[in-house]
């Protein structure tokens, strides 16, 4: 019951975000949508993985697009339709994916399986798993996230010839 | 009890909702947020298959979950780099106007 008041939230969410005209209001539907999901995770047993979706994805990510909005506003766009002319044949793809995904999911073995309890997982078993069988991986993301910070600050700088 | 189909079925629908936003939207932002989305639902699915999988105790599902944030993380930040410094160039988001390459 609950996961369906959480489920119903997030779908709302992310379908307004992607349909309101305002950027402003979109991101805010957006944020909804997140949060719901980080319910879902927590309902489903996964608390460490809830707490980070909404640090990261409600805290920063959200904030990181709300500046970008606020960067580019675009004043002249606003009479103009929202959903590009020249795209509206991709609605026969989106509608075939979600009906094979649904399809495939109603058919599927798997989805009469018994459910199993709920399994105990504390942050210190994340922790030791972290920091010994997926140590390199860890590793590699650090970087990783450098990497593409120092990127996008370069992207993103000023350019100095071109701008004198 | 929420069920395995339940959860697969949210995470169809919003990948599908996703996937209108990026084909469909003209604004890069919300292209942008679209695909943030249909990574959200592949994260949905590694938690709902690593709940009702076997072997929960392994944790391969939920880490894998906490690198696919990470790399999102690094996906959002470089894409709206990105869009910044196209609305510095030709002072616009629209991606029907961005076509200077188009050949």
């Amino acid at each position: 019951m609950l996961f369906m008041i959480f489920a119903i939230l997030t779908v709302a969410g992310a379908v307004a975000a992607l349909s309101l005209r305002n950027l402003v209001h979109s991101v805010l539907a957006l944020t909804l949508a997140f949060a719901g999901l980080a319910a879902v995770y927590l309902q489903l047993g996964a608390q460490f993985i809830g707490l980070a979706q909404i640090l990261v994805y409600v805290g920063a990510v959200a904030i990181l697009i709300v500046f970008a909005v606020l960067l580019t506003r675009d004043t002249r766009a606003t009479s103009q339709s929202i959903i590009s002319s020249s795209r509206i044949g991709s609605w026969p793809v989106v509608l075939a994916v979600f009906g094979i995904l649904a399809w495939a999911i109603r058919h599927s073995a798997r989805s009469q399986w018994a459910i199993p309890p709920q399994p105990e997982t504390s942050i210190q078993q994340i922790g030791n798993a972290m920091m010994l069988r997926f140590a390199l991986p860890l590793e590699i993301i650090g970087l990783l996230l450098t990497v593409a910070l120092i990127g996008a600050v370069t992207i993103a700088m000023r350019e100095q010839e071109e701008t004198r | 009890m929420t069920s395995l189909s339940s959860c697969l079925l949210l995470s169809a629908l919003l990948f599908a909702i996703g996937l209108a936003g990026a084909l469909m939207r003209r604004n890069a932002i919300l292209v942008l947020i679209g695909i943030e989305l249909m990574l959200n639902a592949a994260n949905l699915n590694f938690i709902a298959f690593w709940r009702y999988g076997p072997n929960p105790e392994a944790l391969t599902g939920m880490m894998f979950v906490i690198f696919s944030i990470g790399v999102a993380a690094a996906e959002a930040a470089v894409g709206l780099a990105l869009i910044i410094s196209l609305y510095r160039h030709i002072k616009t988001t629209n991606i029907d106007e961005v076509n200077s390459m188009r050949g």
